[in-house]
């Protein structure tokens, strides 16, 4: 068998995920308009504050034009032609427990391998659930509020802890900062709310799990994470969603905010339905992420395995703004069949010996392509900050491609800024000879990109760093052929 | 064993092996010599299933079977081993898990129970101290780093793990100094015996002061153009291939 026939073969594979859920919905009309926004926000019986920031970004957004830098090609989206809320209609009346939330729900859950209820969950994880534009359940909230921890729904945090919300929502990615956050803040429908107060350590994982079911609809979550000083957290955000014909779009904003010897570990899994072999449907996934490190020695890493979606464009990043605080991010993106992904990140280095590790692994196969764009900044007063980054890319067949653009602005003279890169193909070599001791083909690539991966599957926490391995060479399969 | 018919092979356009006849019986030990470009490699990458050369004419037998069918894993798999002339080297894969990977592969296939971490690692050592190896090498990653006489000892560490019954030593001295030379042959030489059969290619006689063979074949232009025993190879050594070659142009 060629090398081409071993490729090809190998990268095509089912998206397992790929099945929808018969619920009633509760959805507003087509449309975007300060109708629509008042709505979403009368549905969700929210402050005046919100609404007015609801209004403001859109107002904002209305003079905004899509940015078209991205190296990723899609169709044009018509934002007039989406639902932009849309809850399972057994969820009007707010479930007080589990029991009240419709079973299809829950099963939905379930069959994604995430159940709700506690006593069956992994122990050390807490999940949040958000169904379409709806937080169904939060897990574990009694035990961590013993702690002081709030983890809740976004929804639930602007009923219970308002100044909490007011305090720090937009402080880190204002509804002025691009196109798609605009959008997010003001057509936002849910996510995540986490706080952790002073010199507290999360005794286990939080995670959300979201998932898009209703056709044509969008999901703009939002989730906001705040550690007080001295205090730890580690977080992971998981996704999946049906497959269907037509492109769904996904704009969603992250803020993390880390005070004074805080860290924050943001972990994601990311695996929305990818669109077919001809690159018909699939979400667009225009996300941005970003983190303050507003205290002294603080710290936020990144950790993002990007697998799914048609088009990804998301640049998770740190503003180093405390004195000697640190910044990570870790990557890896694959791309199959015409999956296009632009990503990366960006470190603002503010504070004095700050620094930054970047490590990005990109892996092309099918028809992918795959650009890391990332940008480096040391502002004036950044006296000795250190960046180390390093770009790999891989690439499996010859119809793929990879692009790197690596932006480094420094106005510090003091500071140290590295870069690494470089491009690899699996060998026909390096399949042969595994193919020589035995090893299938599959096997074979699977174990190279693996190993590729391997600095990045070594920041998740355990449980999803198996979890992303096994998701990694399921997005393989059918890459060789 | 193997019993190689009339063989024919081009890569691309070009014609390498010119029909090569050859028979290689259970516990025997042949080596190849030849000068550069006479085949050598091309012969034992077509035994292993290597895709670059496309075989015209003739067959090869393996074990009464046709082996020219069988992919690359299934050859492997029935106990063909190729120690590599120039070994692949696999960032971040542990020389253990790629070794664990392979030879549970291989006993999967013969119905075999796997074997599990601590198995194989029990394994693995045994089979370390045998060969005088530092245990560390197995926890690197698939010779990335390693210098060229470990690349070669990790080659003939996997033969050993994997106990083929026919081994291919592709060029197994290129790039060795004395010392290396010495462990790698030892190596092979614990490995020498029962049923195994064992193909050395080589350039030079050096290897064979120390894997004493058998048989000696010499290949030149793509023929097989003379059989003997080791003082065949010595032969060579003084003389040179190129008698044999105008002898095999005077032929032609």
């Amino acid at each position: 068998m060629s090398s081409d026939a071993t490729i090809e073969k190998f990268t095509k594979q089912e998206y397992k995920y790929g099945f929808t859920t018969d619920v009633e919905s509760d959805a507003a009309p087509r449309g975007l308009n300060e109708e629509i926004i008042r709505l979403i926000s009368a549905k969700k019986e929210e402050p005046e504050f919100l609404l007015e920031w609801r209004l403001k970004a859109f107002r904002h957004w209305q003079t905004m034009e899509e940015p078209h830098w991205p190296n990723v090609k899609y169709p044009a989206i018509d934002y007039q032609n989406i639902i932009y809320y849309s809850a399972p209609k057994s969820m009007t009346n707010r479930p007080k427990s589990l029991d009240e939330v419709d079973p299809e729900v829950v099963r939905t859950f379930e069959k994604l391998g995430i159940s709700l209820e506690e006593q069956k969950r992994i122990t050390g994880v807490a999940v949040d659930a958000v169904f379409d534009s709806v937080s169904v359940a939060t897990t574990f909230r009694e035990k961590l509020a013993e702690l002081g921890i709030i983890f809740c729904s976004f929804s639930e945090a602007v009923r219970e802890h308002p100044e909490l919300v007011r305090k720090y929502l937009g402080s880190v990615v204002p509804h002025t900062d691009n196109f798609f956050a605009a959008l997010n803040s003001a057509v936002f429908s849910d996510g995540s709310f986490c706080y952790v107060p002073k010199g507290v350590r999360c005794p286990m994982e939080l995670s959300t799990y979201f998932r898009i079911n209703a056709i044509d609809t969008g999901q703009f979550e939002r989730t906001l994470i705040v550690a007080e000083e001295g205090s730890t957290v580690s977080y992971l955000e998981g996704c999946t969603a049906p497959m269907r014909d037509v492109n769904q779009l996904h704009a969603a904003v992250v803020e993390l905010v880390a005070l004074d010897r805080a860290t924050i570990k943001y972990s994601t899994v990311q695996n929305w339905y990818p669109g077919d072999e001809e690159g018909k449907g699939g979400i667009f996934n225009f996300v941005t992420k970003r983190g303050a490190c507003r205290g002294k020695g603080s710290k936020i890493s990144w950790t993002q395995v990007e697998t799914g979606s048609a088009i990804t464009w998301k640049y998770p990043g740190c503003i180093l703004q405390g004195d000697d605080s640190v910044g990570e991010f870790y990557s890896v993106a694959l791309t199959n069949r015409r999956q296009q992904a632009d990503t990366g990140t960006k470190m603002i280095h503010i504070g004095k010996n700050t620094r930054s590790t970047i490590v990005s692994k990109g892996i092309s196969a099918g028809r992918g392509q795959n650009t890391y764009r990332g940008l480096v900044q040391v502002m004036k007063g950044a006296e000795n900050a250190r960046n180390f980054s390093q770009c790999d890319s891989m690439l499996i067949g010859d119809k793929c491609g990879a692009h790197t653009f690596p932006y480094v602005d420094v106005r510090n003279p003091t500071a140290t800024v590295e870069h690494e890169a470089t491009t690899s193909k699996i060998g026909e070599d390096q399949v042969f000879y595994c193919n020589q001791r035995g090893i299938s083909t599959e096997d074979a690539v699977n174990m190279i990109v693996n190993g590729f991966c391997k600095e990045i599957f070594r920041e998740l926490p355990m449980e999803f760093a198996v979890e992303a391995q096994k998701l990694l060479s399921v997005s393989l399969e059918g890459s060789v052929g | 064993m193997l019993e190689i018919k009339d063989l024919h092979a081009r890569a691309g356009e070009a014609p390498i092996l010119k029909g090569v006849s050859l028979r290689v019986n259970a516990g025997e030990v042949h080596a190849i010599m030849g000068p550069n470009g006479s085949g050598k490699s091309t012969l034992a990458g077509i035994l292993a299933g290597r895709a670059d050369y496309e075989v015209t004419q003739g067959e090869v037998l393996y074990e009464g079977k046709s082996l020219l069918d069988l992919s690359p894993e299934e050859r492997a798999r029935e106990g063909i081993f190729l120690a590599f002339q120039y070994p692949i080297e696999i960032p971040g894969v542990s020389n253990a898990y790629f070794l664990k990977t392979a030879l549970n592969s291989i006993r999967r296939a013969r119905g075999e129970k796997e074997l599990d971490a601590m198995e194989f690692l029990s394994h693995a050592k045994e089979k370390m101290r045998f060969l005088e190896m530092d245990e560390a090498l197995i926890q690197r990653p698939v010779n990335e780093g390693f210098s060229g006489g470990e690349k070669k000892r990790n080659e003939i560490f996997q033969m050993a793990m994997l106990d083929p019954k026919l081994a291919i030593l592709d060029e197994t001295d290129s790039g060795l100094d004395i010392d290396a030379l010495r462990i790698v042959a030892g190596g092979v030489n614990t490995l020498r015996g029962g049923n195994r059969a064992i193909v050395v290619v080589t350039h030079y006689q050096r290897l064979l002061n120390y894997i004493v063979p058998d048989f000696v074949h010499v290949l030149a232009k793509g023929r097989i153009v003379a059989s003997g025993d080791k003082k065949l190879a010595l032969e060579l050594e003084q003389r040179g291939y190129s008698w044999l070659e105008e002898k095999e142009s005077a032929r032609a």
